[in-house]
């Protein structure tokens, strides 16, 4: 059954009309500039993090495909993303710099996330409408369905998007929000992006079954699964989730199958892991040179432009990261000490 | 032998167990091929197999139940946490009902299992991956909390823990497992309930427990520059308390200082605090001194977590303003 199918049939919505609006040029060119930029910017923080600069980095490296698919498919002037840690590719289709995220990383004084308070990749962005509380895998979840209930009871057209990944999808939390969301025909879409490791335990320690998109038979939703590696692949069925909320049909869940390149985080080794086979096939597939391929087939993309975007998007990282290392660092005292942001009224003891 | 560490001593301490009783079986997450996120049960896979060295989902709740399940089906489960602070997700598991059904099925049921989770900060891991809460769990009745910060007490409270018919949680803090101390060749136990006084003294009583020890006996050396003679209690476990030594020490010192890198509000200085001035009140030259971490959410940035954690340095400021010393 297609997706279109899937999504359509499971709500009862009856929108077979649910049709998916061609990506134009500029979108393809748009979206292959940002994963290009994700990924120097990964590579960048890497190399930060060996230099003793960055205390911890969690890669996208992979990802990137299944990420800036699902951005695309969504609307980020009236969305909401409720992301987890691996998700700098979406942070960067949303419009957050290099420089805050670099920012970020080093801990530095205005770092917009959270004030050098929490994790890299974690906190909150109201401009982008980001919302990352936690790196306790699934917390996530309920709050998204919380903003989509906010969304539906306030008559707000909003979509949640709830990024998580194969392993957060064992949480007691992850069935408590499905289920929630499922009864009450939330306007969330559950975005798994499975790289089939959650750390070192592979998906079939995870669960018994091959395809997280299984589940959501047991919560009254459609699910479907899709090729992360391929962008296109991923807007398509994330665009057919997304109009499916809006439109009344509940939520959905979408897994994108990835790859996750790097070792979990920067404190892993995953050779102690996986087989050296494992390693070798999966870089076989590369979403970036899938969207590269994609161009190329279409007259988007020669060697000169292809040069200029990679040369574009180092200038781009070498000025943030500049920027980055010039920041002052917080102080522990002065008008930014460690109290301020515990309460809204900063004495609020 | 030689000096090992913190890590080794846990390791050694595992290894036995699965030697030397069929019933012990260790889950949790990433502790098989990983070898879990300290790596205390590297290698351990190997020899004994993926059924007793169980790498669980990502499942908080479910494999403390499960633990907990295990150990009143026959079984003795090791439950390893990554992070103290994922017991959260299993807190109803691990006190409304691992803590309390022998007590609250008229003494029937025996709950003997032992937690394991890696705890406090200091390593740029933020809040959620920082913050204790041995302090809660020993809050409970029925738990019992053991918290080591030498190689030798980690492997004794290990093997006392593992023999103890009800549930122990071990801590143990992040920045020790490469603690270095002798072990004893010859086999011994270290009893849950007992403190230990790792430096004598005559003039000023510090009474702490785990990482927070280090600045404990920094604190000591420093005093002994000045002619101050410190008498370090380490804990070792936080419930039962070993209040004898305390009082005793105190009622010698007459001085105490309380020093935990737990946040001072709600820490269990707080409780020995108010034990202190219930059973040697008479005995002291001023008030109890008492420090601990800020009362904040760890932060992420170097600087701003290190001045939440409370240093030699405040703790002798301390010490000096309450008794001129
Ligand atoms: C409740 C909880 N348990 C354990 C952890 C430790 N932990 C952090 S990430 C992770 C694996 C998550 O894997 P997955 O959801 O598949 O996402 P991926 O990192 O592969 O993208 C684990 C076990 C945690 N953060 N929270």
């Amino acid at each position: 059954m297609s997706i279109e199918e899937t999504i359509s049939r499971r709500t009862g919505s009856g929108k077979n009309d649910l049709s998916v609006p061609p990506l134009t040029e500029d979108d393809l060119l748009e979206m292959y500039r940002t994963m290009v930029l994700s990924r120097t910017l990964d590579e960048r923080v890497w190399l930060l993090n060996r230099q003793g600069k960055a205390a911890i980095v969690a890669s996208a490296q992979g990802h990137e495909g299944a990420q800036v698919g699902a951005v695309k498919a969504s609307d980020p002037s009236r969305d909401h993303y409720l992301i987890y840690y691996r998700e700098l590719c979406t942070m960067m289709a949303l419009g957050v710099t290099p420089t805050e995220m670099l920012l970020g990383f080093l801990a530095k004084e205005g770092e917009p996330m959270s004030s050098a308070r929490q994790f890299p990749l974690h906190g909150s962005m109201d401009r982008v409408d980001i919302v990352s509380f936690s790196n306790v895998v699934a917390t996530q979840l309920p709050h998204a369905v919380g903003f989509a209930l906010a969304d539906q009871m306030r008559g707000i057209d909003a979509v949640t998007i709830a990024y998580f990944g194969d392993g957060a999808a064992s949480m007691g939390d992850t069935h408590e929000s499905m289920n929630f969301a499922g009864i009450h025909k939330l306007p969330v879409v559950f975005f798994c992006e499975n790289n089939r490791y959650a750390i070192s335990v592979p998906l079939s320690k995870q669960m018994a079954i091959d395809s997280v998109a299984d589940r959501a038979e047991g919560y009254g939703m459609p699910g479907v699964t899709v090729d992360g590696m391929d962008p296109v692949a991923v807007y398509e069925a994330m665009y057919l989730a997304i109009a499916n909320a809006r439109n009344g049909g509940g939520p959905t869940l979408v897994e994108a199958r990835v790859e996750r390149f790097y070792p979990h985080t920067s404190d892993d080794d995953h050779t102690r892991y996986r087989s050296a086979d494992d390693i070798e096939t999966m870089t076989q597939r590369d979403p970036i040179e899938i969207m590269e391929q994609l161009l190329v087939s279409r007259d988007l993309l020669g060697e000169a432009r292809k040069e200029q975007i990679w040369d574009s998007a180092t200038r781009i990282v070498n000025e943030a990261t500049q920027a980055a290392e010039d920041a002052p660092l917080p102080q522990p005292t002065g008008d930014n000490d460690i109290y301020k942001h515990l309460y809204a009224d900063s004495n609020g003891n | 032998m030689p000096e090992i560490n913190i890590r080794d001593a846990l390791q050694m301490g595992h290894h036995e167990a699965l030697e030397n009783d069929p019933d012990v079986l260790i889950m949790g997450e990433d502790i098989g091929a990983y070898g879990g996120a300290y790596s205390v049960t590297a290698g351990l896979l190997d020899e004994f197999g993926p059924e007793r060295v169980r790498d669980t989902p990502i499942s908080e709740a479910a494999f403390v139940g499960a633990g907990i399940g295990a150990a009143v089906g026959g079984l003795k489960p090791i439950v390893e946490y990554m992070n103290l602070n994922f017991a959260l997700l299993a807190f109803d598991q691990m006190i409304n009902i691992g803590a309390s059904l022998r007590y609250m099925s008229g003494g029937q049921v025996s709950v003997p299992i032992v937690y394991r989770a890696p705890t406090g900060g200091g390593i740029q891991l933020a809040a959620t991956h920082s913050r204790s809460y041995e302090n809660w769990l020993a809050a409970i009745p029925g738990m019992k909390v053991v918290a080591p910060s030498t190689p030798a007490d980690a492997l004794g409270l290990l093997r006392s823990s593992l023999l103890d018919p009800d549930p122990v949680l071990m801590v143990e803090h992040v920045l020790m497992y490469q603690q270095k101390g002798f072990v004893p060749d010859e086999h011994f136990i270290v009893p849950i309930g007992l403190a230990d006084i790792k430096r004598p003294g005559s003039d000023l009583t510090i009474v702490s427990y785990h990482h927070a020890m280090v600045t404990a006996m920094e604190v000591a050396d420093k005093l002994a520059a000045r002619d101050v003679s410190a008498e370090v209690i380490d804990l070792r476990t936080l419930r039962p308390l070993d209040m004898p030594t305390v009082i005793t020490s105190v009622k010698k010192t007459n001085r105490v200082l309380l020093l935990e890198e737990n946040l001072k509000t709600g820490g269990i200085m707080g409780e020995i605090a108010a034990q202190i001035q219930e059973n040697a009140f008479d005995f002291l030259d001023g008030p109890v001194v008492r420090v601990g971490a800020e009362d904040v959410p760890h932060p992420y940035n170097r600087g701003l977590e290190q001045s939440m954690i409370p240093s030699a340095d405040k703790a002798i400021a301390a010490v000096s303003a309450a008794y001129g010393i």
